[in-house]
Formats: C-alpha cells, structure tokens, sequence
C-alpha cells in the first residue's frame, strides 16, 4: 500500500486534501500535549530544525520554534538582519551552507514569491514556507481552519468572509484556497484597490463592501491594514478605511449569531477590529495561536520522519 | 492457529487480577488505571469493572498512546495516526497499574513509563497484562499476568476483544491481520 508522504510543505495549492486532513488529525493529539504538565514528548530527539526567517515576525517564528522544541527536535534561528545576506551572500550560497549543516527541516520565510519552492530544489531538507512574498502562508491557512473545525465541528457548508487587505496577502490567498477545497464557501471583501486581480480562480466570490460578505457569515476573518499602503494611496486615511471597512458592532450583527470573529495578527486594535470585538466572546484569535503551535507540531512531525528508511508498523 | 485464552478464562483471568491487585493495595482509593492504546484500553476497563465488584470503588481510568514515545518513532510507519491520550488526574502519589494486552520486546512498555512521567510522579508503577510471550528485549517484566506462555517469533498473538469478552490466539505472522478492536476510541 503506498501512501502519500508529507515531504515539504511549500503551499495549499500542491497539497492534497488528504494530506491536510492528516495534518488537522495529527494536530488533535498535539493540542492535548500542549495543555499537559509536561508539555514535551521525544519524538523528534536528534533532529535538527533550523528557522530561517528573511522577513520580521514573531509569532510565527516563535510558533515554530515552540513546536519543535516541544517535539524534542533541536532548534535553530537564522534572522534576517544577524544573517550573511544582508553581506551580500544569495540565497542559493545561504541554503547551500545551511544544507551543509544537515538540517531535517528548514522553516523558512522570504520576501520573494517562490522563495521555498527553490530552496527546495537543493536542499536534502524538507522545507516548510512560512511565508513567501505575496504567494502564500500554508501554516497559517492550516492553523485556522483547525481553529475553525474545533469550533464550528466542520468545514464543509460554511461561509467564510476575508475582510481586508486581500491583494497583499499571502494568509488571505492560502486560506481562501484551503477552505473552499474543503467544502467552505468563501467571500473576500475590502476596497478595490486592495482586491487582487484574478481572485475569482481561487474559488472564491469578490465583494467590495463588507456588508454582502457578512451577511450570514459562520466565520469572520479580518486581515491586518499595513500603513504602507497608506503611503501607497490605496486607500485615503485610516479613519476612512475603519469607517468602511472595520468590524463594528453593527457590522458584526449581520453575521451568523455563533459565528467566530479570527485575525492573523498582529491587530490594529480600532482601525480594521474593534477593540471589543477582538476581546469579546466571539473572538477565537487567541485560541488560533493555541492552535498554531499544534498544528506546527503537526507539520514538523509528518515532514521530519525519514521517508527512505520506513519499515512496517 | 491455537488458542491460548477463550473468553471465559480471559476474563476469569482479569478478575484474578483484580483480587491480585486488591490483595497488594487493600483498597483501590489511591490507584488509576491506564491502558496503552489500543489493545489495552478495553483491559483495563475489564479490570476496572471488576475492582469494582470486589471493592466497590471503579479507580479513575486512563489512556496513553506510546506513538510519539517511540524508540523507532521518527522511522516506523509512513503515516502514523498518533491516537488521544487521556489522563484524568494528577499522577503525583498515585499507584498507577499500567495495562496491556501482550507483553513481549518490553518496548511498548518503556515507552508507555516515558509518556506516564510527564503527567506527573506515580507513587509506584505496576504492570498487568493479559498475555507475557516471552521475547523480552528490555529488563522489564510483569506483576500481574492473566497467562504466560512461550511464543515463537515467527507467531503472532491477536487479542480480539468485544464489549467484555476478550479471546487470544497465536496465528502465524504470515496470515492476514485481523482489525485492531473497534471498541477503542
């Protein structure tokens, strides 16, 4: 019986829903791990996995480092700013160096699209994206729709509102793809400008007014407004765009009444969220970062087990 | 195949456990009971259920799953289903009786002490298991056995169990393996 091997995980678009079912499952077990009193199991003793992060974050990198070091495994940071690219090495030259070092798993992060597909291509490691350009973020899209499923009991059937920053978002792209494949209908909504184009392919419907995509929505997932696209002009003032395009109270009445309010973080708290309702009781955005670190686990233990060396059970 | 436990004595076997178990503690209030999944889940239930009968108190019930304990874990299996583990209390001073259905390597069993010391530090450790076949790769052996018999490593003993009956039987490794009990969640 030959069966399908998580080997690295570069997007949700290559993913097969089986795979994702398998990762969701996998995640179940690790949550229990997490809430235990000792809150570390071996499985990944004398692995290395190095977190090789080109972009600023937080909570991802540390997600990533939390699940590894939870799984036993050996965890490394390479930052962005401390690391030989900003000398000038490519990052062909710092994946080469880091492949010497046989790592298990390099998590990685890069500002260019396709920047973990072509490490990929020449590393003995599996590779985990944690996020590339503007293409996509498949932990992210795996955490929340875990979040989802814990909550709400399913996937299928539901409506989904994205609201916000779409274009420039790669959690937007990765969720959107995730949750329609598994049976979701999804709505993205903000202003024109930050609508991307050809966004009718990843399955999802367009709106430009909020209002349409909450409407009956079991699920209400606010994306960050970064203040450069202020700069850019894509929208006049932030006060403008909270006006328009922020949660508030008479907004999130339109939704499902137990329908859950998510954000990726970090939040501008009164821009595009309202503090209440980020703090309120349909709020989950706390319990999508409980969820990261298991789902990470997740990935972490399906990508790092030596594929060539199984045996039977 | 032959047999090497029909129902009946399988479970006259659980019950001379229990006694066992009652005769070394006087009185279950201190002990939980914890199957290893899945095999010995249902046991430990039986157990349970019989304790109950002879002393009138059901001791707290559990469940771990050794998956991520492994010696093997990061090379066995391509897709491993790492099951729910489920302790309901603190094991700081309790006597834990840690259930399986076959003990032979005395891997399993190592692995299942790893996953035990992270809930907490048992007063004391014991091991029950339905059936010992000898094998061991590890110092570890049992302090209460329902049956010991010598298997040949070309056998392999199959534990059905369904709802409160429980039969073993040694079959050659080469035959088709029979689904694990569906009773276990």
């Amino acid at each position: 019986m030959t069966q399908e091997q998580l080997r690295h995980l570069l997007d949700i678009k290559s993913l097969s829903p089986l795979l994702a079912e398998q990762i969701l499952d996998t995640a179940d077990s690790f949550l229990e791990v997490n809430r235990r009193p000792v809150r570390k199991v071996p499985t990944l003793r004398g692995k290395t996995v190095l977190n090789v992060f080109f972009e600023a974050s937080t909570r991802t990198r540390s997600s990533f480092e939390l699940a590894g070091k939870r799984l036993g495994a050996d965890v490394m940071n390479v930052g962005g700013s401390s690391s030989s690219t900003s000398k000038g090495e490519t990052l062909r030259d710092t994946v080469a160096t880091l492949d010497a070092m046989h790592a298990d798993v390099i998590v990685i992060r890069h500002a260019a699209s396709g920047a973990a597909a072509y490490v990929a291509e020449r590393t003995r490691a599996s590779i985990i994206n944690a996020g590339d350009g503007m293409h996509e973020h498949p932990s992210q899209a795996l955490l929340d729709t875990f979040t989802i499923r814990r909550h709400l009991g399913k996937i299928r059937g539901l409506k989904v509102a994205i609201c916000g920053d779409i274009a420039h978002s790669r959690v937007a792209r990765s969720d959107t793809l995730l949750l329609s494949r598994l049976g979701a209908s999804v709505h993205l909504a903000g202003p024109r400008t930050l609508l991307p184009i050809g966004a009718e392919n990843w399955g999802a419907t367009i709106h430009d007014r909020l209002e349409p995509a909450l409407e009956g929505a079991n699920v209400v997932m606010m994306l960050r407004i970064q203040k450069e696209r202020l700069q850019a002009r894509l929208f006049s003032t932030m006060r403008e765009y909270s006006q328009q395009f922020g949660l508030n109270d008479a907004r999130i009445a339109l939704a499902s009444p137990n329908a859950v309010v998510m954000h990726p973080g970090p939040i501008n708290r009164g821009v595009e969220i309202s503090g209440h309702i980020a703090d309120g009781s349909k709020s989950v955005i706390l319990d999508q970062v409980e969820a990261g670190v298991a789902v990470r686990m997740a990935i972490l233990y399906l990508c790092a087990k030596d594929p060539e060396q199984t045996i039977g059970p | 195949m032959r047999e090497l436990l029909d129902s009946e004595s399988a479970d006259r076997g659980l019950r001379r456990v229990a006694g066992e178990i009652l005769e070394r503690h006087l009185d279950a209030s201190n002990l939980v009971l914890i199957g290893i999944r899945r095999g010995g889940v249902p046991l430990a239930r039986r157990i349970g259920y019989w304790l109950e009968r002879l002393d009138g108190t059901l001791p707290p019930l559990g469940h771990v799953d050794i998956t991520l304990y492994r010696d093997d874990a990061a090379t066995a299996m391509p897709n491993p289903r790492i099951g729910p583990s489920s302790v309901p209390v603190t094991l700081d001073q309790r006597v834990v009786i840690l259930v399986d259905d076959v003990l032979y390597t005395g891997r399993t069993i190592r692995a299942a002490l790893d996953a035990l010391l992270d809930y907490g530090r048992p007063k004391r450790i014991e091991l029950a298991v339905l059936v010992d076949r000898g094998g061991r790769e590890f110092p570890i052996q049992p302090d209460y056995v329902v049956r010991t018999v010598e298997v040949a490593p070309d056998e392999r003993v199959d534990v059905h169990t369904k709802g409160e009956f429980t039969n073993v039987d040694a079959v050659p490794l080469s035959s088709p393996t029979i689904p694990p009990p569906s009773s276990v969640q």
